[in-house]
């Protein structure tokens, strides 16, 4: 670090993509955030493993607020979810602003969740041409590009339902990106999909880590943890167990319920 | 003939009709007696109804004539009354339908809020508008309105009056049989509505808002018309049933179809043609409105179904090209069952 204004110009963006402090969330008396803490940083790809039921999909869906936390702290891109902070008071944010802050966070469902009455290209352009209010060309010019990326340029005009499994989680991912995210977001995405179509998927998401773009995956493919994942978090009862380079965390695991999980899962 | 036993022998040794290759041997299809019985009893019938209704004469005060009179039946089917009353009775539909499906909408997303004051209204709304005849309801808007009221004003709740009407001469019977066919309409739409609503995977909504799309925007580019799959065709029947419907306000004195050819055959006493005439008019409203449901259905049917159901024109070309169903083709011939990936 011998030049001072680039390390200036990094502390203006030193804040966290994902900063949870301490995040509790309950459905009625079950609770299934106990006090998460997690960082995720910018370029950063983290997996988060861990048992069914263990809250790795509720933390998921708290960042960009399909779910309300009860407590704790998260923040995306330092600024509070669902909240705006004024002096020392949390102001609900109306409905308008939370569709804003949604609209830079990209989400990829397990089950696609496509809309199935509009074609992959009004699929894809729907987000930028009906949200951002861009206008017709230019979205579907780039709905062309990332369709040619996830390798789906023939199925412009296709409908969801004429798509396999693993063609549709392509073009779910296509559409998230076309928002230009900051942050992507992925449950399970690979989980409702047969055996020889997770690896064209996984591929995606792999090109997608080496282009820098900052990510959040659930997933139980622990092989793909291992090998894109910069950091893995393992998940249990509500809480975090443990964290860690990818590497350590999955091979060398030092808490007894990860070893658990992992002789379950490998 | 010196292959082992149990060695096929080649195909020639195997004399057409010999035992063990059924390849060769004539099929002999299942009989249905009984399905010619049945036939023929349908058939005996419906030759007695075509001779009833257009062949078979009676004798009336002396004079021989046709049964059903098609003679008279003709004659008014295009009367200048009848087609005012018909004029009436499709304005009445339509009005009703529209407005009622609009508030349908209004009231299925009011039940589905979380705010229960919201919720609740929608709730009391229906259970007062299906819980009462539509016959009573429409004396209600055209005699109760101006007893109860004898002006309408429209102003400041509780404050000074902007538009003040007279009751009697806004209230029209037209007036009155569109207000109350809509509002009641209203509350079975919005069943049918929050039907289709419901039945739309909360996915949907939650790919939508993941994108950032508002409520509002997600309710009618995404929910609604994937709704419209369950909502299409209880509306059709709805849409039905208002057309003869709307023949109840003949007794607010409304002249729809009915009442026009309730007050021809009043004054000649040709009751049965003037039924016909307007039983005619109502079959044949009917039949448009049911291919018109054909073709909204298979609309809203995109990506639902993976092919559309074909056009009756398309079916009937078809099977003149082929002169008979073309044979189903194997499931590894459609491109669309097995993707690749």
């Amino acid at each position: 670090m011998t030049d001072p204004s680039s390390v200036a110009a990094t502390r203006g963006l030193e804040h966290p993509m994902v900063e949870a402090r301490n995040v509790h969330k309950a459905y009625g008396r079950l609770e299934v955030l106990k006090g998460i803490d997690m960082q995720v940083h910018r370029g950063e790809v983290l997996c988060l493993i861990g048992p069914s039921g263990s809250g790795k999909s509720t933390f998921l869906r708290c960042i960009n607020h399909l779910e309300k936390i009860d407590g704790g702290q998260l923040s995306v891109d330092g600024e509070l979810v669902g909240y705006r902070q004024q002096g020392n008071r949390l102001y609900e944010l109306k409905d308008k602003e939370v569709c804003r802050k949604r609209a830079e966070i990209g989400m990829v469902f397990q089950r696609f969740n496509l809309f199935p009455h509009m074609s992959v290209l009004d699929n894809i352009t729907s987000g930028p041409m009906w949200v951002k209010k861009a206008s017709g060309g230019p979205s579907r010019d780039r709905a062309h590009q990332l369709l040619e990326r996830v390798g789906l340029i023939d199925k412009v005009d296709a409908y969801p339902n004429q798509l396999s499994g693993g063609q549709q989680q392509r073009v779910a991912i296509a559409r998230a990106l076309a928002m230009d995210p900051k942050l992507m977001l992925f449950d399970e995405p690979t989980s409702a999909l047969d055996p020889e179509l997770v690896g064209d998927v996984l591929d995606v998401m792999r090109s997608l880590a080496h282009d820098g773009m900052t990510m959040i995956v659930v997933t139980h493919e622990i092989g793909f943890a291992r090998e894109v994942g910069d950091t893995v978090v393992f998940m249990d009862g509500g809480v975090v167990v443990e964290q860690g380079d990818p590497v350590q965390v999955l091979t060398d695991p030092r808490h007894e319920r990860t070893q658990a999980f992992l002789a379950k899962v490998l | 003939m010196t292959d082992p036993p149990g060695h096929p022998g080649p195909p020639e040794s195997v004399g057409a009709g010999a035992p063990g290759d059924p390849s060769t041997m004539t099929i002999v299809p299942v009989r249905h007696p009984w399905r010619w019985v049945v036939s023929l009893i349908i058939l005996v019938l419906v030759a007695m109804l075509i001779n009833t209704l257009l062949f078979s004469h009676v004798e009336r005060g002396g004079i021989r004539e046709g049964r059903f009179q098609w003679a008279v039946v003709g004659h008014y089917l295009f009367d200048a009354p009848v087609l005012r009353g018909i004029v009436v009775t499709l304005e009445l539909t339509v009005i009703a339908m529209v407005a009622g499906v609009l508030i349908g909408i209004i009231l299925a997303v009011m039940r589905l809020s979380p705010n229960r004051l919201l919720s609740g209204s929608a709730w009391l709304y229906i259970w007062f508008f299906r819980g009462t005849p539509v016959l009573v309801q429409l004396t209600f808007w055209y005699v109760g309105i101006s007893y109860l009221y004898t002006h309408l004003t429209l102003g400041v709740p509780f404050g000074p009056a902007l538009i003040t009407l007279n009751s009697t001469t806004l209230i029209t019977s037209f007036v009155a049989g569109a207000l109350g066919l809509s509002l009641n309409e209203g509350a079975y739409m919005s069943e049918i509505v929050r039907a289709g609503i419901i039945s739309v995977d909360e996915g949907q909504t939650e790919a939508a808002a993941s994108l950032g799309m508002p409520k509002g925007l997600t309710l009618r580019r995404i929910v609604l018309p994937q709704a419209m799959r369950i909502i299409i065709p209880p509306t059709g029947n709805e849409t039905i049933s208002m057309l003869k419907t709307t023949s109840l306000v003949s007794v607010i004195s409304g002249v729809d179809l009915f009442q026009a050819t309730q007050s021809i055959s009043s004054t000649n006493y040709q009751v049965v043609p003037l039924l016909m005439v307007a039983s005619l008019w109502y079959l044949f409203f009917t039949s448009v409105l049911t291919i018109g449901q054909f073709y909204v259905e298979r609309y809203y049917a995109r990506g639902a179904s993976r092919a559309l159901p074909p056009t009756p024109f398309q079916r009937l070309r078809q099977s003149l090209r082929h002169q008979r169903v073309a044979p189903v083709r194997p499931i590894a011939e459609i491109p669309w069952v097995a993707p690749h990936d």
